[in-house]
């Protein structure tokens, strides 16, 4: 499968000027690309693009050729740098991980998700913990493109091998593109393929 | 607590924080919730110390105990001491915001109803702080515009930008900056680094409270490792280039997992301090569990830094040896 992103440009309000102009990026299913770039420049606004959270001014996000669906699962999953920022604190944790859509047990058990984490609140676990169920979330059977945002940014060593690990494993075994954003040079050594400066 | 016989500028002794809670909805019982246990670190004159510890584990709270920032409900046992005196409530009310500076991990604590321009030179407009304000913004490429800019229109990396401007715009001896880098890309944050580091080379001293322990290895003198509320081993930062020169198993574990070493991760969780096991918070997770990890275990000394695990028989550690008695 191929996503691909054609001459984007997009601005949140006209008169700040564009966040970025005709960008242009492929993905492929086994790849693993690295985004560089510094901080405050864009690349969280293009991820929200390509994951379809956000319409380009000008433009295409194309998956096989075809726009991004507007129902339904979207094959390209984000998950987002502050996990506490990115679930519904009214929901307990199973229920937030219904929005994936059939996420396998096996998923679930591999990532260290603890069974009595799944009745507790957001506010109740830690970085660490809700930034599992957010990778669960995104890994739901329909996926096929990843995007991850400085997913382990914020947390501690151990948990960030112990994510990278398990996605690097994930991504493989399933053909999921992968997109990474991280600043950490040593980390995309480890994750990323190849890389794309923006 | 180290190979120095450097000015204390800070001393933690055995810190604890625990925080008062109604046991549930319902309930008039109060139950009493530890966060911190046990924590000791100090900083010299002309050092950069680090604690780190996971998002969560509750070294927040370290820089809030120093300030007498905690909330109502909380606990704290222990001491501490600035310049070899010790910290009561009504010094560290007089010294902080001065002597001891603070640089917040929330961008909350800027007033939302001044520019931050204003707000650094905490109101003065008099021709020195307004040229000392316009320097550390250069310097943190913060233009001339921001000056007038109320908080809620910088972005979160330039409100960082301004409450280090903040801190660094008295003249104070300690720093205590909690996660004052995420959002930066690298070159930005060793840049607000450095400037910690000439800050601490005037003899001054920092104490940065970190998860990024792969920043606080380019910055840092010492590292002090928190896990489950409570520090288990201090030591100089040259002893993380090899696994045999560290000493906790959890110390090595972090070294393992480094993606430069290996990125080998160790199974499991960090326990909520309130869940936390007889003894060792560590054991459960470590291959060198035995029954002695049951106990209280002390901090030891153990060549040039302290561990506090059964495995080693170092020296006891002498406590304010530099006040004054002996």
């Amino acid at each position: 499968m191929l996503l691909e992103a054609k001459d984007l440009t997009f601005a949140y309000e006209e008169r700040e000027g564009n966040i970025f102009n005709h960008v242009n990026l492929t993905i492929e299913s086994h790849d693993r690309v690295a985004l560089m770039g510094p901080s405050g420049f864009g690349k969280t606004t293009l991820c929200k693009v390509l994951a379809g959270y956000l319409q380009p001014d000008r433009g295409q996000v194309l998956l096989d050729g075809k726009p991004l669906p507007k129902r339904g699962y979207c094959p390209v999953q984000m998950i987002w740098q502050h996990p506490e920022r990115a679930v519904n604190p009214r929901l307990k944790m199973k229920e937030v991980l219904l929005d994936g859509r059939g996420v396998e047990g096996r998923i679930i058990q591999e990532l260290g998700i603890e069974p009595d984490w799944m009745n507790r609140y957001p506010q109740e676990l830690s970085g660490g913990e809700l930034q599992r169920f957010c990778i669960a979330r995104a890994l739901g059977e329909g996926t096929r493109f990843l995007i991850a945002d400085e997913i382990s940014t914020m947390l501690d060593v151990i948990t960030q091998s112990q994510i990278w690990n398990f996605l690097l494993k994930e991504v493989e075994q399933r053909e999921i593109g992968l997109l990474v954003v991280s600043h950490s040079e040593p980390l995309l050594s480890r994750v990323a393929k190849r890389r794309v400066e923006f | 607590m180290s190979c120095t016989n450097k000015r204390h500028i800070l001393e933690i002794d055995e810190l604890s924080v625990s925080f008062l809670q109604y046991e549930g909805k319902k309930s008039t019982r109060q139950v009493e919730l530890p966060v911190i246990s046990k924590l000791s670190v100090s900083v010299h004159e002309g050092e950069i110390v680090a604690v780190v510890g996971s998002s969560g584990s509750g070294k927040s709270l370290l820089a809030h105990a120093i300030l007498d920032l905690l909330p109502y409900n909380a606990k704290t046992s222990g001491s501490m001491y600035f310049d070899g005196e010790l910290l009561t409530r009504e010094r560290i009310h007089s010294l902080r915001g001065n002597k001891i500076a603070f640089v917040p991990q929330s961008t909350t604590y800027l007033d939302p109803l001044q520019p931050v321009g204003a707000q650094v030179r905490q109101s003065r407009k008099d021709p020195a702080s307004r040229q000392r304000q316009r320097e550390l913004f250069g310097r943190y490429k913060l233009g001339q515009g921001v000056d007038e800019k109320y908080p809620f229109e910088c972005s979160g990396g330039m409100t960082r930008r301004v409450l280090l401007s903040c801190a660094l715009m008295g003249d104070p001896e300690l720093i205590i900056a909690d996660e004052p880098t995420p959002g930066m890309d690298l070159a930005l944050a060793k840049q607000s680094m450095e400037d910690f580091r000439a800050f601490a080379d005037e003899g001054k001293g920092v104490l940065l409270i970190t998860h990024d322990i792969e920043l606080a290895l380019e910055v840092a003198d010492r590292i002090a490792v928190f896990y489950a509320g409570t520090t288990v081993e201090e030591a100089p930062v040259a002893d993380f280039a090899s696994q045999e020169s560290l000493r906790h198993p959890y110390t090595k574990a972090l070294w393992r997992a480094l993606p430069q070493n290996g990125f080998t991760p160790l199974p499991g969780v960090q326990p909520y301090v309130k869940d936390m096991p007889e003894g060792c918070p560590f054991g459960p997770r470590c291959s060198r569990y035995s029954k002695n990890c049951q106990g209280e275990i002390p901090m030891q000394r153990v060549g040039c830094g302290t561990v506090r695990c059964t495995l080693y028989q170092g020296e006891d550690l002498a406590v304010h040896h530099h006040h004054g008695t002996s």
